[in-house]
């Protein structure tokens, strides 16, 4: 059976009729825009994901890929932006080998706003879909109730009053490529700075008729301010109850085993 | 129609002090009006009590719902001084939850402090002082003062005090104590770095036997490298701490202040 699992609807129900508290998803508080330019359109997100006023993730990726012409950028409730752009990513993928065609940026919209009404704003997606196809270069807003909006410029999530206010004193009509990249990470860097559910870092695509061009972690105003002093503890520190060893080469039959490299960008922040 | 699915906080929550929303399962028409006194201001504060000193320390953002209302709004305060500028005050008050509170719970201390000095011819002492305190916040047990206050001196024998206090007054002195949002973070922190809690000298015996680590006194600059990294980590991982950071370092010299940035994001 496709679609979601309703078999412990009633119970959940029951308990929670009788106080317990359903479980609190990851939100991705967020600032996320998109701007239109003469020749393509750019999208742009910060990085933080907050779980109430936890920063839960420090860098995590809000710019989601629907099709090579098509990228998303989600804010809401974390899984739900995932999972729904993943969802029409792939329909959207068969749809066009079905057509022969490539996907318009209307269609992927269309799919997803009947999609979220059809939940009736319970999957809580909020979404800036953009994209270049045969029919021209396309700039939407699509909400979680299934609403839709076709604007030069936008934005959402928490922080969206805070990158609106440059869009509204710094949009013009005509803007090159590099002038609408600048804007709208200067919108994100307005949500940033003035929106507590936002931080971290700028995340930039820009999504031409030949290319989409991905810039991961296109500024990093927020590096972590160094430790005053090492907090590493000498061995032995920790009283240790009992023991077993389970050497590297039998983990190797309960799990799969990847060597990390000394280059790898995402090491894990270790005192030495 | 982008404004009617607003995802500004702000907007959804009780963050106004009068709430007129319309109640989700009242029947047609019916509106609960309510006094909404209360504004949870976020921040974080951390005093840390030394052989000859005590350090007071507090983030100065002000924040409600996910907006910065201020970014320098210091949580500490100098008690009975005998001038505006609290420049002979001995004795140091933070303050964080709902910064209104905050400010007329200073306001009382400090006010109680001077007509003491006034009275009797010579300062409230640390420990004096506490228990006014926790009289104050007590006479308010049914409208409290919204507040975790911390209060930091010297004792009579010179020795680092630090007092903590819940809304209603009840407190304890302690040799260290975290205080508002970011507590629960910064205060295992603590407990392992001050108290050296859960460390164990190595090698020094098996399972349960093992010999913990000797607690020793610790020198200001140390505490002062501790006070930084515990509100570097915080900000890291609160939202509502940050921009910059407040300290005030008590000793028999007065009272030394020192301002640090932190990240504004």
């Amino acid at each position: 059976m496709p679609g979601f699992d309703f078999s412990n609807y009633n119970r959940n129900a029951a308990l929670h009729a009788r106080g317990v508290p359903l479980p609190k998803a990851t939100s991705t508080g967020t600032t996320i825009v998109g701007c239109i330019y003469e020749g393509g359109v750019v999208i742009a997100a910060d990085t933080r994901a907050t779980s109430g006023p936890i920063v839960a993730d420090k860098n995590c990726e809000k710019l989601h890929y629907i099709a090579s012409n098509i990228w998303c950028a989600g804010a809401g409730t974390a899984a739900d932006t995932e999972f729904t752009t993943a969802l029409i990513s792939s329909q959207l993928e068969l749809h066009a080998l079905s057509t022969g065609r490539k996907a318009r940026v209307v269609t992927c919209m269309t799919m997803l706003k009947q999609h979220l009404f059809r939940y009736q704003g319970h999957i809580g997606a909020y979404l800036v879909v953009a994209g270049v196809d045969p029919t021209g270069t396309h700039l939407f807003t699509v909400h979680a109730h299934g609403s839709t909006d076709k604007l030069p410029y936008v934005t959402m999530g928490s922080g969206s009053l805070a990158a609106m206010s440059v869009f509204e004193t710094q949009w013009k009509a005509s803007l090159t490529r590099d002038e609408a990249v600048k804007l709208c990470a200067d919108a994100i860097e307005a949500g940033i700075w003035n929106d507590l559910g936002s931080g971290s870092n700028v995340d930039v695509a820009v999504i031409t008729a030949d290319k989409t061009t991905l810039m991961r972690n296109y500024i990093k105003p927020n590096e972590r301010t160094q430790k005053l002093r090492s907090y590493a503890f000498p061995k032995g520190t920790t009283a240790v109850l009992n023991e077993k060893i389970i050497r590297k080469a039998d983990l190797g039959n309960f799990v799969s085993v990847h060597e990390l490299t000394e280059e790898n960008d995402d090491k894990m922040e270790v005192d030495t | 129609m982008a404004a009617m699915f607003s995802q500004n906080p702000l907007m959804n929550g009780p963050n106004y002090s009068i709430n007129d929303a319309p109640r989700v399962n009242a029947p047609e028409g019916a509106r609960e009006h309510r006094f909404d006194p209360y504004t949870d201001n976020g921040g974080s504060t951390l005093a840390i009590a030394g052989a000859k000193f005590a350090i007071l320390a507090g983030d100065t953002r002000l924040t409600s719902g996910y907006s910065i209302n201020s970014r320098h709004h210091p949580k500490l305060f100098k008690i009975g001084g005998t001038t505006a500028d609290q420049k002979d005050a001995t004795i140091v008050l933070s303050v964080v939850g709902f910064a209104a509170d905050g400010e007329a719970l200073k306001e009382r201390l400090d006010t109680i402090c001077k007509m003491y000095r006034y009275r009797h011819g010579k300062p409230m002492s640390v420990k004096a002082c506490a228990q006014r305190l926790s009289t104050i916040l007590y006479q308010k047990r049914f409208f409290p003062y919204y507040a975790h206050a911390i209060l930091g001196g010297l004792d009579e024998e010179g020795q680092g005090a630090v007092y903590s206090y819940d809304p209603v007054g009840s407190y304890e002195r302690e040799q260290c104590r975290a205080g508002g949002a970011a507590a629960s973070l910064i205060m295992p922190f603590l407990d392992n770095q001050v108290n050296f809690k859960n460390q164990y000298i190595p090698n020094s015996g098996e399972g349960h036997a093992l010999q913990e680590r000797e607690r020793r006194p610790l020198a200001r600059d140390e505490v002062e490298v501790l006070v930084k990294d515990a509100f570097d980590g915080a900000v890291e991982r609160h939202i509502e701490v940050g921009d910059g950071l407040q300290m005030m370092i008590i000793t028999q010299d007065g009272i030394e202040e020192i301002l640090l940035p932190l990240k504004k994001d």
